[in-house]
């Protein structure tokens, strides 16, 4: 049964909000049950920005993630002091280690550090970082399939999106790579 | 058509189009901007007006000289910009001109906050405006049932010559679901005889007015006013059931608060509580019907807004006194969790 309940956050530009939308399209082209919520306020740029996203086999009631999250990817340092308290006991938590030099409090979790920005500048263009840690995040989770991402993507970057593709993707496949060659790696 | 992720502000706006909307007017507040942000975008290509006007009293007004003229026409604001179109929303009702008003609530009260509330709930079902009127409004809860709400609104406002609220919230407003477009069910139309669009001098004018100085004309109004609202009442009240069956407790719920409903009581079934939901979908005409038909297993009814309570009241006229009535409300832009809610119902049975 799934019932996946992520947060997603980084400043204003890392592209959390179209990584959580990615994901909720992809969830709804595999027929599941998603929510996406964004933060909104009078926000600073460059601030910490952050969406929830449900993807769920069950119609969603709250959209809002709050302390229960199966899962938190963080991309900046503010955004892992924040939201560190929202995985749920036992979740995962994905940070980006490019940007955040600082380990994890919690030991009744599952951490990751991924240097998103690194792999995705390996990749041709370091603003792909988001989609390293989706596709980390999809390795771990296998909630939606990375072809349905593929299909999401056109929905939401509209015009761009046939240019961006390859890249993505490529950033994707190297997100999902790192973080099983450390499972693997930990497993030794 | 295949379904599309959207934001419940820019389904809105999609179903106006599709609802028949041929005027837009209004002035930018959050949390509902992506309303006009869209309409702006799409509403010109599909033949609509779509106007930023200078202020919320300038819209609302527009909305009543479009309307008298026969147009379709909507205006979008949030709390503060509801209240400074009270006075429109009276001369609306007066006038009977059929508009859609959707109001996507923020905390308050005065300019308050930009996160979701419920606290309008008085200000859409008793009216900021003067006099005795009443605006029927509907209560989505997924942006799907916003959009289809949203679709039949232009129909309801012409059969009933009645403004239309849709009451949403800045997270229904803001928040991303799957949303599918139908045509919508096509329904007889009174014919808009009395619109003010020259006489040609072939007939004699029409007039849209609302001052009434002899008493005698402006009781008899009132009274044709009452027998409409009557009429309203009685066929267009809805409401959802949600595992009522057998409930120890009904929580009643609207909007967005009704999801986060939903999750407690799944949650308090887990543990083997049977608590259940009435989900009005109309705030005005309250869904007075779904309170005599309460299974014999309920003890209490326990109503859950964003607000420090205000649809407790209706909860409380419709029961009359048969059970009791708790409440329990987060205001100010906070949105209660599922676990509060069922440790509330918990602490009510003695099982906390």
């Amino acid at each position: 049964m799934c019932n996946e309940r992520i947060l997603c956050a980084g400043f204003g530009g890392q592209g959390v909000m179209s990584l959580g939308q990615l994901l909720a399209y992809a969830g709804m082209i595999e027929n599941k049950h998603v929510t996406w919520l964004p933060s909104y306020g009078p926000e600073m740029r460059g601030g910490t920005a952050y969406c929830n996203i449900v993807v769920s086999d069950s119609p969603v009631g709250s959209p809002i993630v709050t302390h229960n999250a199966t899962c938190v990817i963080v991309m900046n340092l503010p955004s892992l002091l924040k939201f560190e308290q929202s995985v749920a006991p036992g979740g995962l938590l994905l940070l980006n280690s490019s940007l955040i030099d600082k380990a994890p409090d919690r030991q009744d979790i599952h951490s990751h550090a991924i240097p998103a920005n690194d792999l995705a500048t390996e990749c041709g263009n370091g603003r792909a970082a988001n989609m390293v840690m989706l596709g980390a995040y999809l390795a771990i989770s296998k909630v939606v399939s990375p072809g349905s991402i593929a299909l999401a993507f056109a929905k939401v970057f509209g015009s761009k999106a046939e240019r961006l593709l390859d890249l993505n993707m490529a950033a994707l496949h190297r997100g999902a790579e790192a973080v099983l060659q450390a499972e693997q790696a930990m497993a030794a | 058509m295949s379904k599309t992720l959207m934001k419940g502000n820019e389904a809105l706006a999609l179903a106006a189009i599709k609802g028949g909307c041929t005027h837009f007017f209004g002035y930018p507040i959050t949390p509902q901007n992506e309303i006009p942000e869209f309409l702006a975008r799409e509403f010109p290509k599909a033949g609509g007006v779509f106007l930023q006007a200078e202020s919320e009293l300038a819209a609302i007004n527009m909305v009543y000289g479009a309307a008298a003229a026969g147009g379709r026409a909507m205006t979008s604001s949030s709390s503060p910009g509801i209240a400074l179109m009270q006075e429109g929303m009276s001369s609306l009702a007066a006038a009977e001109l059929p508009c859609v008003i959707v109001n996507a609530q923020r905390g308050g009260p005065g300019l308050g906050s930009i996160q979701p509330s419920q606290a309008d709930y008085y200000q859409m079902t008793r009216g900021g405006g003067n006099g005795d009127y009443r605006i029927l409004s509907l209560a989505p809860a997924t942006v799907q049932e916003g959009a289809e709400m949203m679709m039949m609104a232009f129909d309801l406002a012409e059969i009933y010559r009645t403004p239309v609220f849709i009451v949403s919230d800045g997270m229904l407003g803001q928040m991303m679901e799957p949303v599918e477009f139908h045509d919508r069910p096509l329904r007889e139309l009174p014919e808009k005889d009395w619109t003010v669009v020259g006489h040609g001098g072939v007939r004699p004018p029409n007039t849209v007015k609302t001052l009434a100085l002899d008493p005698t004309v402006l009781e008899q109004r009132n009274l044709t006013l009452q027998a409409k609202y009557a009429r309203i009442a009685t066929l267009e009240a809805r409401h959802e059931s949600y595992r009522t069956e057998g409930a120890e407790i009904i929580l009643s719920a609207y909007g967005s608060t009704a999801r986060i409903v939903k999750n407690a009581i799944d949650l308090l079934a887990e543990e083997g509580i049977a608590v259940g939901l009435i989900r009005p979908q109309t705030l005005w005409p309250f869904p007075v019907a779904a309170f005599a038909e309460l299974p014999d297993s309920c003890r209490m009814i326990l109503t859950v807004e964003m607000s420090c309570g205000q649809m407790v009241d209706d909860v409380r006229l419709a029961v009359n006194g048969r059970l009791p009535v708790a409440f329990y409300g987060r205001s100010g832009g906070i949105i209660p969790v599922p676990e509060e809610i069922a440790m509330k119902v918990k602490t009510l049975l003695g099982r906390a």
